[in-house]
């Protein structure tokens, strides 16, 4: 079933060292997806996430990931350098147990996409106004097992229509895919 | 649908615990746009000249700018419009940080807080849910502290919370407004909300900020994120490293502090130190800033860095945040060679809320007093040996205004009348009953005479910029003006001709530049920053540097796209002129007068007293002010103000004929 490819990897380097604090990122990603493309701004909306503790000295932008149905059973902590951080100031997931990375009205989860457009953005838009090079955009070409995973949409599909009623799924569906067509 | 602004305020009345949203005219944004315009409208209109700074009916006014919480880079400035307590004057100070934008996505413009709360409060937004909440035990807590707690307490860390000190708290008249790693800090704002028992302001907001032509506006803000970079590759030669960049004065970063330790005066604004900066202190200050500052950091939606995270052991916050010049304010006026101890006393300072400014000035004040036998050990008990000791005692009796303490809360002007006995010769640096900056020098400088004398925002960095503060070197003027493109139209070849002949034989102040031009290049400086305070874009990117990302070209152009609303650059202008007639205005009405804007007697060694006047005299005409500095009818109801013009001659400010002043009805506000 599964078949080798090439494919274009794409990563953003995170150096949270050299993070400033300024939530450009958060501003320009919200502007980004929001329809007509930058008719509005909306950090609460945006797919990266900057945990800002000035007084700790952590700062730490965080991408939108996958959607989870359940929270995690443990809450971890790490320290690293003496600061503090909590498991969840490093996850990713559209998580039950926080307001992060979903869509302040309706709930629905929100998810980096690379900025996807057509055409292709030169960099994610997040990088492009980061200058402070916190974020820092790298492909890499890699050969791959491509599989396909068909079960494995319908099982998050399924659950998030459990949670949010299957005609907000449709709208949201409509509503992303919709704008990306015209 | 409303573009860049929400539409609505909040009015909060404390007495009676009332909470209401309001939608704003929208007619209201064509004139005024926001910021410091619709605060300056609202205070006009709202408050009568008879009501006391610290009186319940005073408004404390907590404004965006309209371009706050659009994409456009640095637009974050929270613009506090009040009375102040110490000039009598309208006090507006601004701050950076997030606030703002905040208060913007939780669907407001503007907070307006009037009455007087009966115990200590916090007010707690969060979208459409308003609360006002006790704020008992949070009562004597440092600023950053306070925010702290409020966002634990409501579990909400991203909650951005503004709060005042100690010195807030006990109506200190230069206390300021702290907000993360920015303050409002000048005219006592601080001491209005402090007699309004409002402790804090937090707020939370997860809504929308409509553009009106999004991809227009989006490819300017392109602009200018590409002009920042390029820029930082160009530094402005021949003036030092403190002026050649943009942003606000990059203390966080810079090093080199040659400018300001050699050129500024050190103690009570008295002397200049010429040989204070030796490579040894340079390598020794290096070393002290290195270890004290952990990160840079920015305010909302900006590259620029010009804060500092400083770490601080001693301060149950551990560690603060510090931008600007207050590294250096505490340890010069001091006199104490010692950066370390900047650090540690600006850190202190922020906590109780204190303007970094007008503080140190204050303290070293009270020093010079104590030395010349006008304050005694009577007066301060225990009054330790050392500089540096000296400033953490007079800095804690004043927060708590204990002993002396409570005298010097007042500021050095109304501190010198109240301890008497010659006190008031001391009384060298305010003016307005502000303390400025601390600058003394040679040849009086036409340009900035005329900033200092008429500048309402009492902060001379709130008015300057643009044009370097001395000739620039004469090989390298050419190259300075080719690519200036921040020129007003109409005044290209004017500007042009100054830079390049300016410092040349007979091209040197204070006969020259004509004083048409420099009528025209304190208007041009001016203008800019009051286009900022309505837009709340940072002066740092706008009109304090010299070569700025924005300026009079892109500025309409922003506007136009993010409001919808069609502004040139004459109409940008022309509201400009606006607000700050209708701030003159708020102001003559409480009593300022040609008498009252005179720069600090010693500021300059050489005055001029007759060209002084004539500056006046044809900046007043310029303005469209008439010889007491009102602003006539005819340019009042040119600038649709015609509601001013009534109401100043009904109260006899203005004559019915239009524009001779009437002294003898003037109605300045005493102080008892
Ligand atoms: S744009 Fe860069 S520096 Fe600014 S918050 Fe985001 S990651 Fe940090
Ligand atoms: S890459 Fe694009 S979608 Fe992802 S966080 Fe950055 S701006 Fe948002
Ligand atoms: S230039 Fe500096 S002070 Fe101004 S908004 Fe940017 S970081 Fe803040």
């Amino acid at each position: 079933m599964a078949e080798k490819k090439k494919k274009t990897v794409k990563v953003i380097k995170i150096d949270a060292d050299k993070c400033n604090g300024c939530r450009a990122c958060e501003a320009v990603c919200s502007a980004f997806h929001a329809t007509p493309k930058y008719s509005s701004t909306n950090p609460a909306r945006s797919r990266i996430r900057v945990v800002c503790e000035p007084l700790k000295n952590i700062y730490l932008p965080v991408y939108a990931g996958e959607y989870t149905p359940a929270e995690c059973s443990g809450r971890d902590k790490y320290v690293i350098d003496g600061k503090q951080y909590s498991e969840c100031d490093f996850c990713r997931a559209s998580c039950p147990s926080r307001d992060l990375f979903k869509e302040p009205d309706s709930g629905l989860p929100l998810k980096c996409d690379m900025c996807e457009d057509d055409p292709d953005l030169e960099e994610p838009l997040c990088v492009q106004v980061c200058l402070s090079d916190a974020l820092v955009y790298e492909e890499r070409e890699e050969e791959v097992e491509e599989q396909e995973s068909p079960e494995e949409l319908e099982i998050g599909l399924e659950e998030l229509a459990k949670k949010y009623g299957k005609q907000k799924i449709l709208d949201a569906v409509s509503r992303i895919y919709g704008n990306r067509e015209n | 649908m409303r573009y860049a602004e929400t539409g609505f305020s909040l009015e909060v009345d404390l007495t009676r615990g009332n909470i209401e949203r309001v939608e704003t005219d929208p007619e209201w944004t064509q004139l005024y746009l926001g910021g410091l315009g619709t605060n300056a409208k609202i205070l006009w209109d709202r408050v009568p000249p008879e009501v006391d700074p610290l009186s319940p009916e005073n408004l404390l006014v907590f404004g965006t700018g309209l371009l706050c919480g659009t994409p456009a880079t640095g637009a974050n400035r929270t613009i506090v419009s009040t009375f102040s307590p110490q000039t009598r004057l309208m006090a507006y100070s601004m701050m950076g940080g997030f606030w703002a934008p905040e208060l913007k996505f939780a669907g407001y413009d503007r907070v307006i807080v009037r009455g007087r709360s009966p115990g200590l409060v916090y007010l707690w937004i969060h979208n459409d849910k308003v609360e006002i909440r006790d704020a008992g035990h949070l009562h004597g807590k440092g600023a950053l502290e306070t925010a702290e707690r409020i966002r634990e307490e409501l579990k909400e860390p991203k909650a951005q919370v503004l709060a005042i000190g100690l010195a807030g708290e006990n109506r200190v008249f230069y206390a300021s407004i702290e907000h993360a790693r920015s303050s409002a800090s000048r005219g006592g704002i601080g001491a209005v909300m402090g007699s309004k028992g409002l402790k804090a302001i937090a707020v939370r907001g997860t809504k929308d900020i409509n553009m009106a032509r999004p991809a227009e506006f989006f490819q300017l803000c392109q602009q200018v994120l590409d002009y920042i970079p390029k820029r930082a590759q160009d530094p402005v030669k021949g003036v030092p490293p403190i002026l050649a960049g943009i942003g606000s004065p990059q203390e966080m970063a810079i090093h080199d502090e040659k400018w300001h330790t050699t050129g500024f005066a050190w103690g009570h604004a008295r002397r200049r130190r010429k040989d204070f900066w030796t490579p040894e202190r340079a390598v020794e200050w290096k070393q002290t800033q290195d270890q004290a500052v952990e990160r840079l950091i920015s305010c909302y939606n900006c590259p620029m860095k010009c804060g500092g995270i400083v770490t601080h052991p001693e301060l149950p916050t551990r560690k603060y945040m510090m931008k600007c010049y207050s590294k250096l304010t505490y340890v010069m006026a001091a006199m104490v060679d010692d950066l370390d101890f900047g650090f540690r006393i600006a850190g202190k300072a922020q906590e109780y809320g204190f303007d970094g400014y007008t503080t140190p000035q204050v303290m070293a004040f009270a020093i010079e007093l104590y030395e010349a036998g006008i304050l005694t050990d009577a007066d301060m008990p225990g009054f330790p040996e050392r500089n540096d000791e000296r400033f953490f005692y007079l800095l804690d009796k004043i927060a708590h205004r204990e002993g002396i303490g409570d005298v010097l809360a007042e500021g050095v002007y109304w501190a010198a009348r109240k301890i008497g006995k010659g006190a008031e010769a001391y009384d060298h640096n305010t003016t307005k009953k502000h303390e400025q900056m601390p600058i003394k020098l040679g040849m009086l400088n036409p340009i900035f005479f005329l900033m200092y004398a008429t500048g309402e925002k009492i902060s001379i960095t709130q008015i300057e910029g643009q044009i370097p503060q001395a000739p620039l070197p004469k090989d390298y003027r050419e190259e300075f003006v080719k690519d200036w493109v921040h020129l007003p139209t109409g005044k290209e070849a004017r500007f042009k001709k100054f830079i390049l002949e300016w410092g040349d034989e007979d091209k040197r102040f204070p006969f020259w530049p004509p004083m048409d031009l420099v009528c025209e290049l304190v208007d041009w400086m001016e203008t800019m920053h009051y286009i900022d305070d309505c837009t709340g874009i940072c002066a740092g990117l706008s009109s304090f540097p010299i070569k700025p990302p924005y300026h009079i070209h892109n500025l309409p152009l922003f506007l136009s796209h993010a409001t919808g609303i069609d502004i040139d650059e004459e109409t940008l202008w022309t509201i400009s002129r606006r607000v700050r007639q209708l701030v003159r205005a708020v102001n003559v009405r409480r009593g300022l007068r040609r008498k009252d804007e005179r720069p600090p007697q010693d500021h300059w060694k050489k005055r001029f007293p007759e060209l002084e006047a004539q500056l006046l005299d044809q900046y007043y005409a310029f303005k469209g002010w008439n010889r007491e500095g009102i602003p006539t009818r005819k340019s009042l109801e040119n600038l649709k103000l015609d509601f001013v013009a009534e109401d100043l001659i009904r109260r006899g400010i203005l004559t019915g004929g239009g524009g001779t002043p009437s002294e003898a009805t003037a109605t300045e506000a005493a102080h008892k």
